[in-house]
This record gives structure tokens, C-alpha cells and sequence, in this order.
């Protein structure tokens, strides 16, 4: 395994810590006797920075173009300026700043609540039998139903406020948390838990340094499916009853013919969407950087 | 040195009439066995012969299993397995170090510990960033930084590489010599039992069929001809005849 064969010093100064297996073919270009090409890489390479936002970058350009050539019909959909000049009225007027922290505020008390819930679900019936017998069954029948269809009864039972729009933006964070966390409780190596027991761990440090780690890839697929449920949810509630946040300008807008108006919601809520996902990867990439996979 | 058996007196292990079995079949059968205290045992036997369910059973592993019998074994027991066993979220140092108080002190013998098995400046490594054989290593430095009275090791050296496993064995004798714990030591490898062990059980469908003391110094040549004496009566003992290709061309368990 050891091997030092002789993988020439092509900017692997930075690439610290690579697997000394599968790099050497990469940037071997000693050439390999009795080989003609060399072995293409499977993974997809080196990852650049911010290459995430070429894909947005691109479509933006094509819009613009659209616009600027007259292709598209502004009435249908507004030009990417007129997008920007409508934003910043908005934000003099004060009222974007008012539907902004209005949508923020529910999204950021449904996900803390769902966030909770899901973990706390996970662990109950992730380490103890009675809690699995208890919990797991109720999660998946809970999750059977959609959540969007529960918003008449919730809104008989908890008034059309603000209390039901958090439940509802709970209910659809803590589900993907919980399903996700609790599949990588289960898959935690059984060799693990008898290690443990050789090393005599006791159960606090047994959960603090076997199940916690071990749950935690999962935790964060389900940690990045609720954040981007969070937002879808809060489209559809503010369209429900609302007198602020971003649905409900969107909602008003639609009344009005007015597109631009329309797109700005659309264009914070991906801002927005874009900017959390992020944020829960960089967390990830500096929790899990133990683990060598296609992504880093 | 005088010899070991003047030495050892007090059994760090005793086992009698030890019986397990898994669905009605026995795999242990009725075994009475004592380890003295600092003796280098080597239990040898085919896959399926009981000596897991042995070591398990004296590492206190087998919860569910059905069995009668007195077991004694020392408080500080390690257990080394075929695999690292390292977890891949903690560093090399972490992982030496899981179980252990997590003080200074103890983080202190860890790295004594990672030296001797020569893994010094290895500390801070993810285990995926090691070898096999440096994984093996580092399992080997978190059984010993418990300071153990009795270290078991499963087939500790089954997944290596030849030429490592000649190092590990030398590596395993040397740390040893120096730290005494009463060691046993499962294998299916008949040369590595002899060239490691100074007694050798046989264990064959639950019972110990030869028990078998090595009297030869240390270190041993894998050459040597008088370990081929042994060689020879560990293989009856097994039922394998080395001389005898079966019909497929190669050696078997004779068939009785």
C-alpha cells in the first residue's frame, strides 16, 4: 500500500492526503512501460471553486440576451433589469424588507422545530427497541400522508396564524431528518458496537463517539432535503391567508399582472434555497472530512 | 531466561467444562483449559473447530449464545480482531486512545504506544490514509495502551500480506517480551502458531485434541528443522497429511 511510485510532483503540492492508489495513474505521465495511453480516472476530478454557479451565471446570461432581443414578451415574463429595478423599489419601500424577515422568521421556527424533532425521533428509535416499536411505524405513516394535505385540519385546529404555517414547515423538515438519520443509526457497523464493548465504553460515550459520528452522513442528506422543504412549503403557505412574506407578494402580484414582481420572489427564495444548501455543505465537507469520496 | 513453565503458576485463564452451542449443534464441548499468567498461547483448529466461540467466549462476547461452565479471565482483557477495527471518523491517536480516560496522561501513552508499534508521528492520520498492515498497527497499539492482563487476538494477521504478516509476528513477540500479558492466539496458520507460541492447542469439533508445549528459543526460524517435528504432529493433529495430494491436487482433511 505504501507504495512511493514515483507519482511526479504535478500539483500534488496542494492535494495533501490523497489515496496513494488510482492518483498516481492520474497525473502519471512518466509513461508506464508496455502501456500505450494511461488509465482514465473514474472519479470526475479536481473540483474548482465556485463552479456551482456557472449553470445559474449561464441561464442568466441567456435571459438577459432573450430579453435584450426582444424574444421574450415582457408582459409574460420581465426583463432580468426590470427584475432588479422592481427589487430595489421594493426594498426603498420597505415592504420587501417586511415579507423578507416575515418569510425568514417562519422558516427559521418550522426548522428549528423539525430539526429538533427529527434528531431527537431518531435517536429515541434509533437506540432503544420500544422507542423503534413506538416511533418508526407513526414517522413512515406520517410520512405517507401528504403534508400539504393536513393544512385544512390544521388550520381548524391551530387558527389561520402564524402557528399553523410553523407546524406544517415542521412536520416537512423533521420527516427527511428523522428517515435519514435514523437509516444511518441502524447501518452503524455491528463490529463497531462490539468494540465498544472490548473497550469497555460506557453508553453515553458508546452514543457520543460510535452512533453519533456514524449517524451523522445521514443526518446531513436529510439536514439538506428538509432545509430545501422548509422553502417549498413556505411558497405554498404564504399563498394561504397571509398579509406579509414572500408568497403572499407573489400572490398579490399575480393579481396585478405583474410579473417582475413575481420573479423577484422567485429569484430571493433561490437566493435564498442556494445560499442555505451551501452553507449545510460547507459544514458538511469540515464534519465529514474523514471521508474520501467522489466529492472531495 | 529460565524457563517459562517455572514462571507461570497463577492461570490468568481458567475454563472448566466450558460448553457453547448455536441452534442445538455444540461447538464447545465440555473444555477444561488453564492459561498461566504471562504464557503465549496459540489455539489452531479449522474454521468452525469453536476457537471464536472460545475467544469470544473469553472476551465476554457472546451474550446470546447457549452455554454452561466456569469461566475466569483477568479484568484487562484487549482484543485484537482479523480486522483493524479502527473507527474511520476518529484519528489514529483518537482511536488508540478510545475507552481510555482522555486525559493528558492517557493521551500520553498512546503516543508511547504508537511508537512501539512504530506508527510514531502517525497520530494525527485519518486510518483510511493508512495500510493494512499500519491499521493492524495501530489496533495492536490500542490493545496495549489498556496495559492488559490477557490480550486475544482473533486471526490478528489473517488479512495481511505475507511479508507483513512476518513483520507482525515479530512485532507481536517483541511487544509481548516486553509487556507480558497472557496472550492467546486464535489462528488457522500452523507455522505462525509455531514460530509465535510457546504452548499450542489444537482444537478440533470443540475439544482440545493436542496440547502441545514449545520449548525452542526465540526468535525462531521459520527454517528451523526441529520446528518441522512440531509442524508435523500439529498437522496429524488437524488431519492433514501433507504428502497426500487429494483428487483435486490438493491437500485435505483426511476423510475418516
Amino acid at each position: 500500500m505504501t507504495t512511493s511510485t514515483a507519482a511526479p510532483a504535478v500539483s500534488n503540492a496542494k492535494t495533501k492526503q490523497v489515496p496513494e492508489t488510482g492518483r498516481t495513474w492520474r497525473t502519471g505521465r512518466t509513461g508506464r512501460t508496455g502501456r500505450t495511453g494511461h488509465r482514465r480516472s473514474l472519479a470526475p476530478g479536481k473540483r474548482l471553486p465556485a463552479t456551482r454557479l456557472i449553470g445559474p451565471a449561464v441561464f442568466l446570461a441567456l435571459w438577459a440576451a432573450a430579453s435584450a432581443a426582444h424574444l421574450l414578451d415582457p408582459g409574460a415574463i420581465a426583463a432580468p433589469w426590470t427584475v432588479l429595478e422592481t427589487a430595489g423599489q421594493l426594498w426603498t419601500d420597505g415592504t420587501l424588507t417586511t415579507d423578507v424577515l416575515t418569510s425568514l422568521e417562519r422558516a427559521a421556527y418550522g426548522f428549528a422545530i423539525g430539526l429538533t424533532a427529527g434528531v431527537a425521533l431518531a435517536l429515541t428509535s434509533g437506540l432503544s427497541r420500544i422507542g423503534e416499536a413506538l416511533i418508526d411505524g407513526t414517522v413512515n405513516l406520517n410520512r405517507a400522508i401528504p403534508t400539504l394535505g393536513l393544512i385544512p385540519l390544521f388550520i381548524l385546529w391551530l387558527g389561520i396564524g402564524e402557528t399553523f404555517k410553523i407546524a406544517i414547515i415542521a412536520i416537512v423538515v423533521y420527516i427527511p431528518i428523522y428517515l435519514n438519520t435514523h437509516a444511518a443509526l441502524s447501518g452503524i457497523d455491528s463490529r463497531f458496537v462490539e468494540l465498544a464493548e472490548v473497550q469497555g465504553l460506557n453508553r453515553l460515550t458508546f452514543i457520543r463517539r460510535i452512533v453519533i459520528p456514524g449517524a451523522l452522513p445521514g443526518f446531513f442528506v436529510g439536514l439538506r432535503l428538509g432545509l430545501t422543504g422548509s422553502w417549498l412549503s413556505l411558497v405554498v403557505l404564504e399563498q394561504i391567508n397571509a398579509t406579509s412574506g414572500l408568497g403572499y407578494m407573489m400572490f398579490q402580484a399575480q393579481n396585478y399582472g405583474r410579473t417582475d414582481i413575481i420573479l423577484v420572489g422567485l429569484l430571493i427564495y433561490g437566493v435564498f434555497g442556494l445560499a442555505s444548501d451551501s452553507a449545510v455543505r460547507l459544514i458538511e465537507r469540515r464534519v465529514l472530512s474523514w471521508r474520501r469520496s467522489l466529492s472531495n | 531466561m529460565a524457563p517459562l513453565a517455572q514462571q507461570l503458576t497463577r492461570p490468568a485463564v481458567s475454563l472448566r467444562s466450558l460448553t457453547r452451542s448455536f441452534d442445538g449443534r455444540t461447538v464447545l464441548d465440555s473444555v477444561d483449559l488453564d492459561i498461566p499468567a504471562g504464557q503465549f498461547t496459540a489455539l489452531l483448529g479449522h474454521s468452525g473447530s469453536g476457537k471464536s466461540t472460545l475467544l469470544r467466549a473469553v472476551a465476554g462476547l457472546d451474550h446470546q449464545v447457549v452455554g454452561s461452565g466456569e469461566l475466569t479471565a483477568p479484568e484487562r482483557v484487549s482484543v485484537v480482531f482479523q480486522d483493524s477495527r479502527l473507527l474511520p471518523w476518529r484519528r489514529v491517536l483518537d482511536n488508540v486512545l478510545l475507552g481510555t480516560e482522555g486525559n493528558k496522561e492517557a493521551a500520553e501513552r498512546g503516543r508511547v504506544a504508537l511508537a512501539e508499534v512504530g506508527l510514531a508521528g502517525r497520530e494525527r492520520a485519518w486510518p483510511s490514509e493508512l495500510s493494512g498492515g499500519e491499521q493492524q498497527r495501530a489496533a495492536l497499539a490500542r490493545s496495549l495502551v489498556r496495559e492488559p492482563e490477557l490480550l486475544l487476538a482473533d486471526e490478528p494477521f489473517g488479512a495481511l500480506d505475507a511479508l507483513t504478516r512476518i513483520r507482525m509476528h515479530a512485532l507481536l513477540r517483541r511487544l509481548w517480551e516486553r509487556h507480558r500479558p497472557s496472550v492467546l492466539l486464535v489462528t488457522h496458520d500452523v507455522d505462525e502458531a509455531i514460530v509465535l507460541a510457546d504452548r499450542i492447542l489444537v482444537l478440533d469439533e470443540g475439544r482440545i485434541v493436542l496440547d502441545l508445549t514449545i520449548g525452542r528459543a526465540h526468535p525462531r526460524s521459520y527454517r528451523d528443522p526441529l520446528l518441522g517435528e512440531y509442524r508435523e504432529r500439529l498437522l496429524a493433529a488437524l488431519g492433514v497429511r501433507e504428502d497426500v495430494p487429494s483428487e483435486d491436487g490438493l491437500v485435505t482433511k483426511d476423510s475418516k
